[in-house]
């Protein structure tokens, strides 16, 4: 009942949204899917559908490029492998390895490994994550087309397994810096849901009080959420200065997008990277279009991972979580070996427009994002994986998916009620560990005090 | 014989050829015949002495000879300059000096005070702040091997080393971001810009990432670094070498601008915009570097700073307040000692910092001398003068003020390179007084 209220309040949403002139009955409907999908177990886009007893799996038609090659019991003297579940799924597999894409190299012998093995609770955590980047990235929509959340908003949907499976080959110690398109690294860089859209309604629960809004969100190691495109590149290249400076043996990841690619800052960072060695990783996240431009009318090379010249890349499949991880694991190493910067692309696709105010249709089709939403899904994907490789049962991802749509609504319950920012907390913040000073308001007689 | 006592001496000067003969020759040769120096000024003298109409005004112990070999010159020009400054020491105590001999009063306890030049100044303060705190680094183009373009780092290099001082390629933009992303992970930077018209290039980094991050992360994210370099006009470097970003930062919240004069000055603030943990923009002046002045003995100790935000009062006066900053405070000092002759007592401000202003200091001041003239060497549209006119109209002092208020700018025009047009597209000493005079319509 719960489900078919929020099913008909989103439908109403979009038809009186701002969107109402580009949308069509037939996005709707894949909207409407969305939900649908998720909480019925006989949806035809689905390839598994109940646990079976073990048997050989089929080959999935949903990942042509990952042949499932085997899902053996547990050898590895691995402990935990075995995970005993609340009910009796004694019998799932722990633990499967699975072939993915090989990358394409720049400058270096060899790549990441071909194969990635996928224990059960990592596959079931990726899943977590990546859903609920998913989840929350629909409920920013839905609050945006409310009004509820204003100005920039750029949706991460469709990329969730660049944040997901980074975050699983760094340490909580690492650094991450990236541009606008940031919620998905603010949760996976460990800022609860209802601070992230707090602060993008902004309300004074938010993770920046409300004074940053969508672009400007920071966490210990975690550097935002930065408006200026390409600006944050120079920044990761310091931040990991200051990595090797302290001799703490940690990376910073830099992430930029194809647009930003073509700035002359990176470059120069890219320079001085290379030249004092810093152990920085930087990451295009190519979705193919920056802003409204596709990147073959933007960039006379479109291979980003070789753009860094005398710097050693790798491409990526960034639309399968563990392509991603083993990657990253890979360019962590080596830069903690001391080697220098490493680039790596990863190829992957955004569902919504650059922003809210983009329709997203008027410079690709429609057919084309229902393709990549069909057949690259980095969810699906996933799911797939350890539903056919009886990692998991669908009930246990149904359950997931109900939990984190709970937590998701209960935050946007509270970002939608929280109180706005006082007054008094207008001029607060300029300067760090001052004596409080006066502030010129918009009149000479308006002084407005500031505390740092 | 002669019509004033500044020819006798002027005629004595041309007459004369080396260095060190004539120094002597006047006060101990004609002691019986000349009329007596304490009629001059010391502009005076320093007219004799220095050949030219210009004076720069310095203070120091005249006893203590200057150390030239420390001084490095870069051209005749500067050689001559720091020539004339070191006679200009030993030449602005000389009333007191002959009037001491006159009285032979050969016994005075010296003050234990030290002549340094602005750039030694910067040096010590880098140096100390380097040494007590592992997590300032400073990096530039230049500044190591090279021992910083202007020689502000001098042997840091040498003393620090690779980790510490860092030579960049010319890239602002990168190296900038890069310096504002070191502050945001914990170290603290010191970014030399080679003169503040390259920071235009990289202006985005210190705008937009480092000033505004500390108030949009509400607190979370703070950047504790330094951007210094030689800001505002040089010596025929021209257009694009000569503007001064004085009004451009001031503008920005979030950030604090530090604009020293002299040796405490610099030494002082450099040290308290390190300590800071805010971006702080640190305006020095090419033409200040190779100038000494004295040093007291408290600012020479390693714990010496000055407060941010704090302007001082560098002369006393009565009739009317100049405000100022950076290499004009000595302009200004110059033309108030000229009109003192005629009896206008000038109170002379050192603003010191231009964000935050210290307005309570000027009104406090307009309030005593009813008189306010600005002076800088910005462009006048937007600028340090008009926001201080601003301000004081604005607050109480406006009531105080019995004429509008005067601002002494740079010609509106980008800077020439002729020199008779370089030098009337500044201020002059002749400017300030005329300003001076009309706004007090006399």
């Amino acid at each position: 009942m719960q489900n078919m209220l929020t099913i008909i309040s989103n439908a109403l949403c979009r038809i009186t949204g701002r969107n109402v002139g580009a949308q069509t009955v037939s996005e709707l409907l894949i909207d409407l899917s969305e939900y649908v999908s998720l909480t019925s177990p006989a949806a035809p886009v689905l390839a598994q559908t109940e646990r079976q007893p073990p048997k050989p799996p089929p080959v999935s038609t949903r990942a042509p490029a990952a042949e499932l090659v085997s899902s053996q019991t547990d050898q590895l003297d691995r402990p935990g492998s075995r995970v005993v579940v609340s009910r009796s799924f004694a019998d799932f597999t722990p633990q499967a390895t699975f072939d993915i894409k090989k990358c394409d190299v720049h400058r270096l012998e060899e790549g990441p490994p071909v194969k990635a093995t996928l224990t059960r609770d990592q596959g079931l955590q990726y899943y977590r994550i990546m859903q609920t980047v998913r989840r929350m990235e629909l409920k920013a929509d839905q609050l945006y087309k409310q009004k509820i959340i204003r100005g920039f908003c750029h949706l991460y949907d469709g990329q969730e397994a660049c944040a997901a499976g980074i975050e699983a080959a760094i340490n909580p110690s690492d650094h991450l810096i990236t541009a606008y398109r940031a919620h998905g690294y603010t949760y996976t860089r460990g800022v609860a849901i209802k601070e992230i859209l707090a602060e993008l309604t902004g309300r004074k629960g938010g993770v920046a009080k409300g004074k940053g809004g969508s672009m400007h969100m920071y966490a210990p190691h975690f550097y935002g959420g930065n408006g200026i495109v390409g600006a944050q590149v120079p920044l990761g290249a310091g931040i990991a200065l200051a990595c090797q400076y302290q001799g703490n043996n940690q990376v910073c990841v830099t992430l930029y997008g194809d647009g930003a690619a073509n700035q002359g800052q990176l470059f120069e960072a890219f320079n001085m990277a290379a030249l004092w060695k810093l152990p920085c990783i930087f990451i295009c996240e190519n979705n193919k279009y920056g802003m409204g431009t596709s990147v073959e009318r933007a960039s006379a090379s479109t291979d980003y991972y070789k753009r860094g010249d005398f710097i050693p890349g790798l491409r990526v499949d960034g639309m399968d979580v563990l392509c991603v991880r083993e990657a990253t694991q890979f360019a962590a190493d080596h830069c903690r070996s001391g080697k220098g910067p490493i680039v790596m692309e990863l190829q992957t696709y955004r569902y919504h427009g650059h922003s809210m105010s983009d329709p997203g249709v008027s410079y690709r089709t429609r057919e084309e994002i229902q393709e990549v939403r069909s057949k690259s899904d980095p969810i699906s994907l996933l799911k797939d994986r350890m539903l056919s490789n009886n990692m998991a049962a669908v009930e246990e991802f149904k359950e997931i998916d109900i939990a984190i749509r709970k937590e998701v609504e209960e935050a946007a319950q509270y970002a939608t009620s929280d109180p706005e920012p006082p007054l008094e907390e207008l001029c607060n913040h300029i300067f760090k560990n001052d004596p409080p000073l006066e502030v010129r308001g918009t009149h000479p007689w308006a002084t407005l005090k500031s505390v740092s | 014989m002669y019509c004033s006592s500044w020819q006798f001496w002027s005629s004595l000067h041309k007459g004369s050829s080396g260095r060190c003969p004539w120094l002597l020759f006047p006060f101990f040769t004609l002691w019986l015949f000349a009329p007596p120096p304490s009629q001059l000024s010391r502009c005076d003298w320093l007219c004799v002495m220095t050949r030219s109409d210009r004076v720069v005004n310095c203070s120091c112990d005249w006893l203590k000879s200057l150390d030239l070999s420390r001084v490095t010159a870069f051209s005749p020009a500067e050689d001559r300059f720091n020539m004339a400054a070191s006679l200009r020491c030993f030449l602005r105590t000389g009333k007191n000096a002959v009037s001491a001999l006159q009285r032979r009063e050969f016994h005075r306890s010296l003050p234990a005070a030290v002549q340094v030049t602005v750039r030694d100044a910067l040096n010590q303060a880098m140096d100390e702040e380097l040494e007590r705190d592992e997590r300032v680094f400073l990096l530039g183009e230049e500044v190591a091997q090279y021992d910083g373009a202007y020689k502000v780092s001098r042997g840091l290099w040498k003393k620090y080393g690779d980790k510490r001082i860092i030579d960049t390629p010319i890239t602002e933009m990168g190296f900038t971001g890069i310096a504002v992303g070191a502050a945001m992970a914990g170290l603290r930077p010191i970014c030399e810009f080679m003169t503040f018209n390259f920071s235009m290039q990289a202006i985005d980094q210190v705008i937009n990432s480092a000033a505004k991050t500390y108030y949009m992360s509400a607190g979370l994210q703070s950047v504790p670094i330094v951007f210094r370099g030689p800001n505002g006009a040089s010596a025929g470097v021209a257009a694009q070498h000569s503007q001064c970003f004085a009004a451009w930062y001031g503008h920005c919240p979030g950030l604090k601008v530090v604009s020293p004069w002299n040796a405490e000055d610099a030494k002082g603030l450099l040290k308290s915009a390190i300590r800071d943990d805010n971006p702080v923009v640190f305006l020095e002046n090419e033409l200040m570097y190779g100038v000494p002045f004295e040093m007291s003995e408290e600012s020479q100790s390693k714990d010496f700073t000055i407060p941010i935000g704090k302007a001082k009062v560098e002369r006393q006066g009565t009739h009317v307040t100049m405000v100022t900053h950076s290499r004009y405070v000595s302009h200004c000092l110059d033309a108030a000692a000229v009109l003192a002759k005629e009896g206008i007592e000038c109170e002379v401000i050192n603003l010191r910092t231009i964000r935050p202003l210290d307005v309570d200091c000027i009104e406090t001041s307009v309030m005593k001398t009813n008189h306010l003239v600005t002076v800088e060497g910005g462009w006048p549209q937007f600028g340090v003068g008009a926001e201080i006119c601003a301000r004081v109209m604005e607050g109480p002092a406006f009531n105080y003020l019995d004429a509008p208020a005067t601002r002494v700018t740079g010609v509106d025009i980008p800077m020439p390179y002729a020199k008779i047009l370089e030098d009337n597209s500044l201020p002059q000493i002749k400017d300030i007084i005329f300003s001076v005079k009309k706004t007090l319509n006399v």
